[in-house]
């Protein structure tokens, strides 16, 4: 593929709130889904999205797929805002750019159509390719994905083939539009364990190959850890830290974070001692009050973490969290100073 | 089970008397053989981890065991004992007051099992009611005692299943699992749906509940790496047949089919030092047509013709299960031949 250096995709301040209720049950009160996320996605990197079922990650991948409008905020593409765009052509060619692939490679396939149809569509709607390259490109294409030989393939139909051979095949329809952008939601989840690392792996291979940049969403920290550069952890529609994969998964800044690295099993780990849990939702909030929305869980809450919502502060280079206590900004950490000589002292 | 040299034999942790005992066991779906030949022992009081990925026949082993299997699914073969008891003599009153007293299940979506417009307590009474003489008094008091058991507020007796999240749900299902103090409690993948930390919890839960109690469990899942840590043995299935079968940390640290360890590093860590897997070639076989031999050689590692002698055992004869050390049985040429 010929992709030349392609801007970086950047989200700022992506916002989406929803009406709490349906029907006569709709009420003002409104779902904070996704509040003030910010990244961006650079060409040859993979950014994993992760987070427990709720918390949002989804609905970031649906507004960069342009799937929904967010409430506030801008996705930047190469350097335009394309959150709002309206015209058919414009949004059309964005979302050549940035294609999805979905957790389920049975509902995205048609079944009454062979894998050939699957993949002509988006060279004809998005005119990638001369019609008489078509051919070659369908073939280079099921290569790309591992589908050897392509001819083996073409004729076939969604159910003759395997769930992982099905994903591949999402995948490469996805890549026929030449994007530079692809949004994976668990594009693993619903596979036979043995099958999975070889999704993984085809996707380290096309970010290195075609210098494609990659939204990986996912609920698996351990396959973030083995496919992504840079992780980004959601919790109750925010993101509560973001860095250097191993930097996050190793050493984290956020309580939540650490957390969830404690509670899923890891082969090389052994038995684990047990963890203490205190119980509460990663999902979105409905009208959430100021503060920090892991508060009523941390085993390291202060005052203020209930008073003020905490910022997303850099503590160590490229690694921040929202945390008053690990990773404080520069005010915070003068207060608590205050405070704490204060509340040594007897009253 | 006898001390001799016999091979083959279902092995299980010193010590533990047997509470089940599947000799074997073939269940067909019509002409599908989905369980085909499997000999698997549980002791009483003993966690058994069995994995494996979908349609390897694990969930078919926990139904027969059930004895739920509904038609086109029936036992061709095989004997199922319960304390030596064969189950699959037993007549449908008697296959009644076995389940749920004797052997009790949780399964994988089990929180939307319970009934929606029947308040939480009531789905109790009812479950007890139906398997002894109890008064409803009794029976709910004895509900509310489980609540309590799995860490739910009492009071929830009251409520409604809606008003309960997936994981307390879950806790309520495995309580009504429990309630009839039976000897085995099947779960099929319990946690699958739910979220890590939520899973995290349940385990710690079933954990405890196990060693307060001493019952054993039957834990199906395709997640061999929370086996690791929760399970005392664990056995694998690929395509109907059990490959292997060995204490957790054996099979953690010293499993020896290469299906086994393909699974194993099918599973990135979270600690271990990155570096690239492979995972396993190819995917699992049409069970209405398994390949000849091991059914594992289209995707084995160390099948090549290369190895002519080798390759043809592969190829054309099952291989069985063998002990390689003490509670250790590994169905596999490669194994047999090299020791």
């Amino acid at each position: 593929m010929t992709s030349s250096i392609v801007a970086p995709i950047e989200v700022r301040g992506l916002t989406k709130h929803f009406a709490a209720g349906t029907g006569v049950l709709r009420s003002r009160s409104r779902v904070h889904a996704v509040d003030d996320v910010t990244f961006a996605l650079r060409p040859g990197t993979i950014t994993a999205l992760v987070g427990e079922s709720g918390s949002g990650k989804s609905t970031v991948a649906r507004l960069l797929a342009r799937l929904y409008d967010p409430t506030a905020g801008t996705v930047l593409f190469e350097g335009t805002d394309v959150s709002r765009e309206r015209r058919r052509s414009d949004v059309l060619r964005y979302r050549a750019q940035v294609q999805m692939i979905f957790q389920d490679p049975f509902g995205s396939l048609n079944p009454v159509k062979t894998i050939r149809h699957h993949l002509l569509r988006p060279l004809r709607i998005h005119k990638t390719v001369p019609s008489e390259r078509i051919d070659a490109r369908l073939r280079e294409l099921l290569e790309t994905v591992g589908l050897i030989p392509p001819d083996k393939y073409l004729e076939k139909y969604p159910h003759q083939l395997s769930g992982g051979q099905r994903q591949r095949v999402a995948i490469a329809r996805a890549l026929a539009a030449e994007p530079s952008v692809l949004v994976a939601d668990e594009p693993t989840s619903m596979l036979d364990v043995s099958i999975r690392i070889g999704i993984l792996n085809l996707m380290l291979e096309l970010k290195e190959r075609e210098r494609l940049a990659f939204l990986y969403v996912t609920h698996d920290l351990a396959s973030a850890r083995y496919v992504a550069d840079t992780v980004l952890v959601m919790y109750a529609g925010q993101i509560v830290e973001q860095g250097p994969a191993e930097a996050v998964l190793q050493d984290p800044l956020h309580p939540y974070t650490q957390l969830l690295l404690a509670s899923v099993p890891d082969p090389a780990a052994g038995v684990r001692e047990r963890i203490e849990v205190r119980k509460g939702l990663a999902s979105a909030a409905v009208d959430p009050p100021e503060g920090c929305r892991f508060v009523g869980r941390c085993p390291l809450r202060i005052d203020v973490c209930s008073e003020l919502t905490p910022e997303l502060v850099a503590a160590r280079p490229g690694h921040s969290a929202r945390c008053h206590v690990t990773a404080p900004s520069p005010a915070i950490r003068e207060d608590n100073h205050v405070e704490s000589t204060h509340s040594a002292v007897p009253d | 089970m006898t001390a001799a040299v016999q091979e083959s034999q279902p092995s299980m942790e010193l010590g533990r008397e047997t509470l089940v005992e599947l000799r074997g066991l073939r269940v067909a779906y019509g002409d599908v053989v989905a369980v085909d030949g499997v000999d698997l022992a549980i002791g009483a009081g003993e966690i058994l981890g069995l994995a494996g990925e979908s349609g390897c026949g694990k969930t078919t082993v926990a139904n027969a065991l059930m004895q739920i299997l509904r038609p086109p699914a029936h036992v061709v073969d095989g004997a199922i004992l319960f304390r030596g008891d064969d189950l699959t003599t037993k007549g449908l009153e008697e296959l009644r007051r076995y389940r749920w007293r004797n052997v009790s299940m949780v399964f994988q979506s089990a929180m939307n099992a319970l009934n929606p417009v029947m308040r939480v307590g009531d789905q109790f009474v009812d479950m007890m009611r139906a398997h002894e003489r109890i008064s409803k008094r009794a029976a709910l008091d004895r509900a509310a005692e489980l609540l309590d058991l799995v860490g739910i507020d009492r009071r929830r007796v009251r409520g409604y299943p809606h008003e309960l999240s997936g994981g307390m749900r879950q806790r309520v299902i495995i309580a009504m699992a429990l309630a009839l103090q039976p000897e085995l409690v099947i779960m099929d993948e319990p946690t699958t749906a739910l979220d890590v930390v939520v899973q995290r919890e349940i385990l710690q839960q079933i954990r405890d509940l196990q060693s307060e109690l001493g019952f054993a469990v039957l834990f199906i899942t395709h997640d061999l790496s929370l086996l690791f840590e929760f399970a005392h043995r664990i056995a694998i299935m690929y395509a109907g047949e059990l490959v292997e079968e060995a204490p957790a940390e054996r099979l953690q640290h010293g499993a020896r089919h290469p299906y086994t360890l393909g699974l194993i590093s099918s599973f990135p860590s979270l600690t271990a030092p990155r570096e690239r897997m492979t995972g396993i070639p190819g995917s699992p076989p049409d069970l209405a047509a398994p390949p000849a031999g091991c059914r594992f050689h289209p995707r084995c590692p160390h099948c090549s013709p290369a190895d002519a002698p080798l390759y043809a055992l592969q190829t054309s004869v099952r291989p069985v299960l063998r002990d390689v050390a003490p509670g250790h049985r590994v169905a596999c040429h490669l194994v047999e031949q090299r020791g």
